[in-house]
């Protein structure tokens, strides 16, 4: 299945709520301000680096590019663009929302 | 409360605006810096905070061609031209953040929870946005 988290985890419990309920061998897409969470170094990146050992994590660079945190993206992170977003979508069965 | 009179007898007071969101995921930000835009216009004493995620609103090197919104960043280093040149953000939200003041596009004051606090106390107006 392919999770999409759309919101600041230091702002909601969205990223979390997903990783609870991302089961093994799923992708998780972080977008909008759901990139966030790939800045390496803060609070949560511990965390997004424990579900990269089950999951697999990409975020929307158009997204990281335009909040000023392109530079600063935990490694292991798989960068995507719109067409690499509906690539996901294809790819995966289900799509699930974590607004 | 510490309100100074205009030459023309208006008053000045003391406005703070509290900057909580990210930039672009709602318009809270971009809706603030309006409201600051037009307090500068009325020459009150402008004060800016950022903390939580308001800290994102003045990261360096946004570029927002990828997702077709403007970018407003460049805003922020335009406001001391209005006299607006009080810009305080929170150590705390910096560091959970992984950000330091050098990842910045303006020069602020960096202050503890506990010092903004105590700012918050000398407003005459405090606006949250």
């Amino acid at each position: 299945m392919l999770h999409t988290v759309n919101k600041s985890p230091f702002e909601k419990n969205s990223l979390e709520t997903c990783f609870a309920h991302a089961k093994e061998g799923s992708a998780i897409l972080l977008i909008e301000d759901g990139v966030y969470a790939a800045i390496q170094g803060s609070v949560f990146s511990d965390k997004v680096k424990q579900a990269m050992s089950t999951c697999t994590v990409y975020a929307l660079e158009g997204d990281l590019k335009a909040r000023g945190v392109a530079g600063k993206v935990i490694d292991g992170i798989q960068l995507v663009d719109y067409a690499g977003f509906v690539d996901l979508a294809c790819q995966h069965d289900k799509v699930t929302a974590w607004l | 409360m510490s309100e100074e009179m205009m030459e023309g007898g208006g008053t000045i007071k003391k406005f703070c605006y509290i900057n909580r969101k990210a930039p672009y995921g709602t318009v809270y930000a971009l809706e603030s810096l309006e409201v600051v835009l037009i307090g500068a216009a009325f020459e009150q004493d402008v004060s800016l905070v950022f903390v939580d995620d308001g800290v994102f609103q003045i990261t360096k090197g946004q570029d927002t061609a990828g997702i077709e919104q403007k970018n407003f960043s460049p805003t922020y280093r335009a406001l001391e031209m209005y006299d607006v040149e009080k810009l305080y953000v929170e150590r705390e939200a910096l560091e959970a953040r992984g950000l330091s003041e050098e990842d910045l596009i303006v020069d602020v004051q960096v202050m503890s929870a506990a010092e903004i606090r105590d700012l918050l106390e000398e407003q005459d107006v405090v606006l949250s946005f």
